[in-house]
Order: C-alpha cells, then structure tokens, then sequence
C-alpha cells in the first residue's frame, strides 16, 4: 500500500464532478467536498445552486462588510444573494427536491454499493448526528453524483458488493468519483462502467480496491 | 379584536407551559430560531418536552438551553451535530431521538398543519427511518406512509407582524417557521419588528394571520453565526 497512487486530490475530483453540471442545471451541492465543486463550474455555463434550507440562486461567500446572519447555506456558513435568488420555505424547498425539479446533487459517502445502494449517514456505535436533507436528496434529485475516497485508509474498499452500513438510499447513485476513478451508469437498472482513471492509476489498482462488480468502459472508450 | 400583542414571553406562554407537552419550534441551525421565547420557555422549568425542530441548537443557545436544563425529554428532528451536551445525554439514555429526514419533517409539519394526518413520500424508503412504517406502491415505485406532526404548542420566529399577526419572514431566517406556525395548537411568535395596521402588503405576506394567535415583539436578537465564512476583497 505505501507506493499507492494518491490519484486526483480533493479540487480534481470537485472539478471532475463540476464538469457534469450543463448550462440551465438547477443543482445542489452537499457539505464537505461536494462544496468545493461551485469554484470549478465554467464561466461559460449557467447554473442555479440550491440550498436545502430555502435558498435559490446561492452566491459566494460574504466580505466581512456583507454579513448577514439570516443568509445561510446548509451548512450554515453565511453566503451572498444573487439578482436571480429567492427564498422559499423548508417545504418548498424540499418540493423541489422530493419533486424532481433540481437537476443534479453532489454529495460525499462512506460506501457506494454496485446496486447503487448509499452510505453516508451513520456508523453504528458512534454517536449518530441525523441524516439531514441527505435522504430527502437522493430520493428526488434527477441525477446523483457521489465523490469519495476511492478505498478507506485501511485499503479496505468502499465501492461494495452491498453497503455494511446503514442505508441513506436505495438504488440512487448515478455516478461515482474517487480520487483513483470515474464510474457512471446508463440508468438505475445498468451496472456501473468504469470510464476514466487518475494519472498514474492503473484498472488492475481499481480492480484491487474495489469490492463491487462493474464494467470496463475503458477500451471501448479508446476505440471509440 | 382579541388582542394578540403581549408583552413580554412570559405573558405570551401564560397558559400554555405543561409538563410533557410537545413543543415544535421554526429555525434552521442557529438561523431564524425564537431566542426571546426560549428562554421564557427556559424561565418556566416547564419540563418532560417533546421538542420537533430541525436542529437542537448549540449548548449555550437555541434549544441547547433547554437540553442543558434537561427540560427536554425527546428530540424530533433531521440532524443534532453541533451539541456537546445533547450528544452526552443522548448516549447516558437521558434524552431520546426521533430521526426524520429534513424535507420528511418539514412536510410532516405542514401536513399536520394542513389538517392531513399522513402521506407516502419515497424519501426513506429501505433505510432504518423506514423501518415498522407502511409502505405502499404507486406506480412501481415504493412509497413510506408518514405522519402529520400537530403539536400543543408552535413557537416561531418572524422579522415583521402587524397586529393581527400576519407575518414576513427574512431570508434563509423563513426555513421550517411558516410550516411551524401552522401546526400548534397555539401558536406564538416573535418578531423583530412590529408595524402599524396595513404597513404589511397583503401580496407579501408569508403566514397569514389564522395561524398565529400570540405574538410579541422579540427581546433577543442575537442571531449568532455558527460558521461565518468570509471572502477575501478583490484587491
């Protein structure tokens, strides 16, 4: 393990997921790296950030001038308006989750099962804090993208066979990015195709840290 | 017209306050939370309280004053990360947790307020919150029953009221608040400024006056930032 790749690092792996949002999407970003994915959209596409806790058309973070208490993204960290914003109640807001009216989420895992089953919630025996909007995300939104490490620090895999820990959904996740690989699927009833791989990285490494089935999509991707 | 302005909190809860009633309160982490009537709430020594709120504050503010003076007996609510003391009573058995997925219990308070004592969402379904609750299949899809929350008593935060008690709320501030007013019994709000008769625009008002019956003119408005993040001035 120790002369293993580290692959793409944090912001890659936010710019590779920021390279699926297309012009006109309605998207929300989870906490944590999924955040990071709004500093990697290009300028030349137009997209509208959704915040769970009633906030359409999320902007960058406030100067020390601009802080407003009452302008909070999900994670609570203050935040600007934009000319487009509005604001909406916590059921409204979850309308257009649950609905289906947000096109695109980037949240993080703990596992990623082969089904498409995810983890990211709680881990039994650690104090559980709640799931948040996590559940609510994955059973509305049009296409879920998780970013993870590819494998947790003790090799062991994350992208499984069926996840151990208990589920935030079933069946939701349409494409995967580690720090080693990309993944993605056709639709909820095709298994995962692995596409891409980070510098340095090679399929039988993916191979190896990976528990779950999936297809190589890399050759017929260079015969293409 | 019956009056609806009090005082203070303490006039507005007279009444109200029972050992063992469930309480649900607006805010979403520190944002938009009815700081004056915590604490008359707090001031009470109410005890034994079911408390339905998205979060559970932090341990010196929001409902973190209420579990650091174990008058709270239960928690409903969708995440309780930021809160030493509620984790420590949690894991002695002190306090119990009901988790709901955020958008489930924003809808369970507006269903309990709209009269509708349960409805299918697939938000849940094949997890541990699904667990023991009806499931059902509408077109193909699996669906989990749950329920409207009504309870004793609604305690909100608002940025303006007139006297009637119609409401606008500010920004990211509105999150769970209008859906919390609709489902007490008796509801009681704060705001942080109360105008004249006609000043509000009826087009602009967020909750209507029915569902508030109590109200009073905010004492506390701290609104602390839990995680203030700052950008650099282009130079």
């Amino acid at each position: 393990m120790t002369d293993m790749p580290k692959g793409w690092s944090r912001d890659q792996m936010a710019a590779r997921a920021a390279a699926e949002i297309k012009d006109g999407f309605y998207a929300n970003l989870g906490i944590g790296i999924p955040t990071l994915v709004a500093n990697h959209i290009a300028p030349d596409i137009d997209v509208t950030l959704q915040s769970e806790n009633g906030m359409l058309g999320l902007g960058p973070f406030p100067t020390e001038a601009e802080v407003d208490a009452d302008i909070i993204n999900a994670g609570k960290q203050t935040i600007t308006e934009l000319k487009r914003t509005s604001y909406c109640s916590s059921a409204d807001s979850f309308g257009m989750i649950r609905g289906g009216h947000i096109q695109l989420s980037v949240l993080g895992a703990m596992e990623v099962a082969e089904n498409g089953n995810l983890a990211n919630w709680m881990v039994p025996g650690k104090m559980v804090k709640g799931p948040g909007g996590a559940m609510d995300l994955v059973a509305g939104v049009r296409k879920i993208i998780v970013l993870m490490d590819h494998a947790a620090k003790d090799g062991s895999a994350k992208f499984r066979k069926a996840c151990t820990l208990p589920l935030t959904g079933t069946n939701v996740v349409d494409m995967l990015i580690t720090n080693l690989a990309v993944f993605d699927r056709a639709d909820r009833s095709s298994p995962f195709v692995l596409r891409e791989l980070a510098p340095g990285v090679t399929a039988e490494l993916v191979r190896s840290l990976t528990e779950a089935a999936y297809e190589d999509g890399l050759a017929t991707r260079q015969a293409a | 017209m019956a009056e609806k302005i009090h005082p203070d909190a303490t006039s507005a809860l007279a009444g109200l306050l029972v050992d063992g009633m469930t309480i649900v309160a607006g805010g979403f982490g520190l944002c938009g939370i009815p700081e004056t009537l915590i604490d008359g709430i707090q001031a009470s020594g109410v005890t034994g309280i079911t408390a339905v709120s998205n979060n559970a504050g932090v341990d010196d503010f929001g409902l973190g004053k209420l579990l650091r003076t174990r008058q709270i007996r239960k928690m409903i609510s969708s995440y309780v990360g930021e809160n030493k003391e509620f984790e420590r009573q949690y894991l002695s058995g002190e306090l119990e947790i009901e988790f709901a997925p955020q958008g489930t219990l924003a809808e369970r308070m507006r269903a309990g307020g709209a009269g509708i004592p349960g409805f299918y969402t697939r938000t849940g379904v094949g997890t541990v919150l699904a667990e023991g609750k009806e499931t059902k299949e509408f077109d193909g899809e699996t669906y989990v029953l749950e329920r409207g929350i009504v309870a004793d008593l609604a305690i909100v935060k608002a940025w303006k009221a007139d006297p009637f008690g119609n409401l606008v709320f500010r920004k990211t501030a509105r999150n769970f608040n209008p859906m919390a007013a609709t489902c007490g019994r008796v509801t009681v709000a704060e705001v942080e400024e109360l105008v004249g008769p006609g000043e509000l625009e009826p087009d602009m008002i967020h909750t209507p006056s029915v569902f508030v019956q109590r109200l009073i003119l905010a004492t506390h408005n701290e609104k602390r930032i839990e995680q203030r993040t700052i950008r650099q001035e282009a130079a």
